[in-house]
């Protein structure tokens, strides 16, 4: 894609974060590497799809990309620039999250329009005259009915909530939209309605979306690629289709298997990965993955395997690296 | 059939300051042995209503009245709160979906394991520990003796599904009602606590009552669904039937809401359901979903809308003639 040689508007270089965590009482407090080295490259337009189970760093990563959170290590640069040489406002004119819990993400004591104009007043947009006249026209864009400006979150429903979350976070007309898990508290009927207005937002207003998600169903729906997280690090990552068509890691593999799609008569896959999700203070040496892996071979105990180009990304595993399989 | 448990005409009416909320309106349906029935439903559909009620656990001032409600074939009606406790957990177990808010923090695991063991048998401490390691070996949890010894909170969210799973097998119940059992839990981790749902249910032939929003999970473990909407079941059948051929609108429209890797276009728009549930004040006038049923006609909201059988174990709530339902569903699909 050449979309993505050209500068990204987002990216990562080797971010690491790790946190000191008590390790019990009158134990010395321990490193836990939350973020690992991750390097992502987000292109103008484009959704990344961002999966793993919980524990992974995934939301690690996002405070990180949001400017909430400064990196142990590594550069998060926003179009070329480094986010460390940008204050935190200006991060935010440009990159905007959308969590996942529309309850408890609003204040309950501000009216929708306040909600809605909060960021216009932290960043001193224009007079306060015209704000009202812009909450509108945010609102006409989300899909919520003018006569709810002097209503409180708790009289909204959980769409109506995620919609309002949805106004504010544009409104500042950011370029990056963070969606760490948009839609899983809300019902079917409801995520297919967001999941719909998103799309349409993407495409009229051409952002750009890191989408946070464990339903893989709508990662595959929404994304135009995918990165896979195990651990601190990405251990795959692939255009959509390759990724869904043809996973190469064992884990991406096991993450597939574990989608139930509704199709009766299929049963209850066995993706065959043990109960254990290793504890991240204390990872497993070599290939993080190796405890849980089908394939592991001698060497994925010793050796943590090195990012290899594959056909629309990358894979880090021994299986696909020649030199290692001989080896083992 | 050996039904487990039947349910005929279940109400739950909770009297509220403007008169009376029913987020039950006459529920009927059958859990057979060895089989699975998967309760459907959006928030506020009142199915996780429908299985407190049927253990008796339902907040002080709701009230339930039910045709019948049967556990084989004994009646739960009649009975008073001491012989309800007698069964729950004995004889019908259930099983939450967060279990770090339905496991005891203040308790070890073996406590809360072997309690209900110690309860309904006249067993000793040592038998109690015996079954509960056994169990816990059976939900796939490694060093089971040294687990008994610690809290909640020293499990992984996993981990803590799988104590909740053997604590409900306990006794050896004979109906496990499971209300989103696997919701906070990762993909991997709900696959593999599905799977041993569902073996264990083979190896011990209990009536499972799966309660979800999830229809893939539906798809894949139920044997029959009831696809419950604003308090009635509006839609029933085998999983087959129900997946292969939805005849009521709402059906039709949630299972249109779901992407499904392969058959949904990548970027296409989803199929919605706008609009809202209505309140559930007082008895039911009219069809409950005509308000947001893209087929909606006068005759839906003239008079409430009964359940009509086709055949001995499919039945649908809505006034179009099935034939209409399909042509529907079919002009859904091309389109």
């Amino acid at each position: 894609m050449t979309a993505a040689r050209a500068t990204p508007i987002l990216e990562t270089a080797d971010v690491r974060r790790t946190f000191q965590v008590s390790a019990g009482f009158l134990k010395p407090r321990r490193a836990l590497h939350a973020v690992n080295g991750v390097s992502l490259r987000l292109a103008k337009g484009e959704v990344l799809g961002l999966v793993g189970e919980s524990g992974c760093g995934k939301s690690t990563l996002a405070r990180m990309l949001l400017g909430l959170l400064p990196p142990s290590s590594g550069d998060i640069l926003i179009s070329g620039q480094p986010v460390s040489s940008l204050d935190r406002k200006a991060v935010a004119r440009r990159i905007q999250p959308i969590f996942q819990d529309p309850y408890s993400s609003l204040n309950p004591r501000k009216t929708i329009a306040d909600i809605i104009a909060l960021p216009l007043k932290v960043h001193r947009v224009g007079a306060a005259a015209e704000w009202p006249a812009k909450v509108r026209e945010m609102m006409d864009l989300v899909g919520l009915p003018h006569r709810y400006v002097g209503n409180y979150p708790s009289q909204l429903s959980g769409g109506q909530r995620q919609r309002v979350a949805i106004a504010r976070a544009l409104i500042m007309r950011p370029e990056v939209v963070i969606c760490d898990e948009p839609t899983s508290a809300l019902d079917v009927s409801v995520q297919s309605q967001i999941l719909n207005l998103l799309l349409d937002l993407q495409r009229e207003l051409g952002l750009t979306y890191l989408l946070i998600s464990h339903n893989l169903a709508v990662v595959e729906h929404m994304a135009h690629r995918v990165a896979v997280m195990y651990l601190g690090r990405i251990v795959e990552e692939a255009e959509t289709d390759r990724l869904f068509g043809d996973p190469q890691h064992p884990y991406t593999r096991a993450l597939l298997a574990s989608v139930l799609t509704p199709e009766p008569g299929l049963g209850v896959p066995d993706a065959h990965l043990g109960t254990a999700f290793p504890n991240p203070i204390d990872p497993p040496p070599g290939c993080t993955f190796h405890p849980r892996c089908a394939h592991a071979m001698p060497v994925c105990r010793t050796i943590a395997p090195k990012p290899l180009a594959t056909a629309t990304g990358h894979v880090e595993c021994h299986l696909y690296d020649t030199e290692m399989r001989q080896a083992s | 059939m050996s039904a487990i448990l039947e349910v005929r005409d279940l109400r739950v009416e909770i009297p509220i300051a403007t008169g009376t909320l029913v987020p039950v309106r006459g529920v009927s349906f059958q859990v057979e042995r060895g089989k699975t029935l998967c309760i459907v439903g959006e928030s506020g559909c009142g199915k996780s209503l429908t299985s407190l009620a049927i253990m008796n656990l339902l907040p002080k001032r709701a009230k339930r009245t039910a045709g019948q409600l049967a556990l084989a074939g004994a009646d739960l009606q009649g009975v008073d709160e001491r012989a309800m406790a007698d069964l729950r957990g004995n004889k019908m177990a259930m099983i939450f979906q967060e279990p770090m808010t339905s496991l005891n923090p203040a308790y070890t695991i073996g406590n809360q394991l072997e309690e209900a063991y110690l309860r309904h048998r006249r067993a000793t401490r040592a038998e109690a520990r015996e079954r509960a390691v056994y169990l816990l070996e059976k939900v796939g949890i490694t060093a089971a003796g040294s687990r008994l010894r610690q809290y909640p909170h020293q499990l992984s969210g996993g981990l803590r599904q799988r104590v909740m799973i053997a604590m409900a097998l306990m006794c050896g119940p004979d109906l496990i009602i499971a209300d989103e059992p696997t919701t906070a839990l990762d993909v991997t981790i709900q696959a593999q606590i599905l799977h041993l749902l569902a073996s264990l249910q083979r190896e011990f032939h209990m009536g499972v009552m799966l309660i979800t929003h999830d229809l893939g999970i539906v798809a894949r473990v139920a044997d029959r669904v009831a696809v419950m909407y604003a308090g009635e079941i509006v839609e029933t059948g085998t999983v087959h039937e129900v997946f292969a051929s939805p005849l009521h609108p709402y059906t039709q429209g949630l299972l249109r809401c779901i992407p499904v890797p392969g058959k949904t276009r990548r970027g296409e728009h989803l199929g919605s359901i706008p609009g809202v549930v209505p309140a559930l004040f007082g008895e039911a006038t009219q069809c409950s979903f005509a308000n947001r049923c893209p087929h909606a006609m006068p005759a839906c909201t003239a008079a409430p809308i009964p359940l009509t059988a086709i055949g001995a174990d499919r039945a649908y709530r809505c006034v179009l003639p099935v034939e209409a339902c399909v042509a529907n569903q079919a002009r859904a699909v091309a389109a």
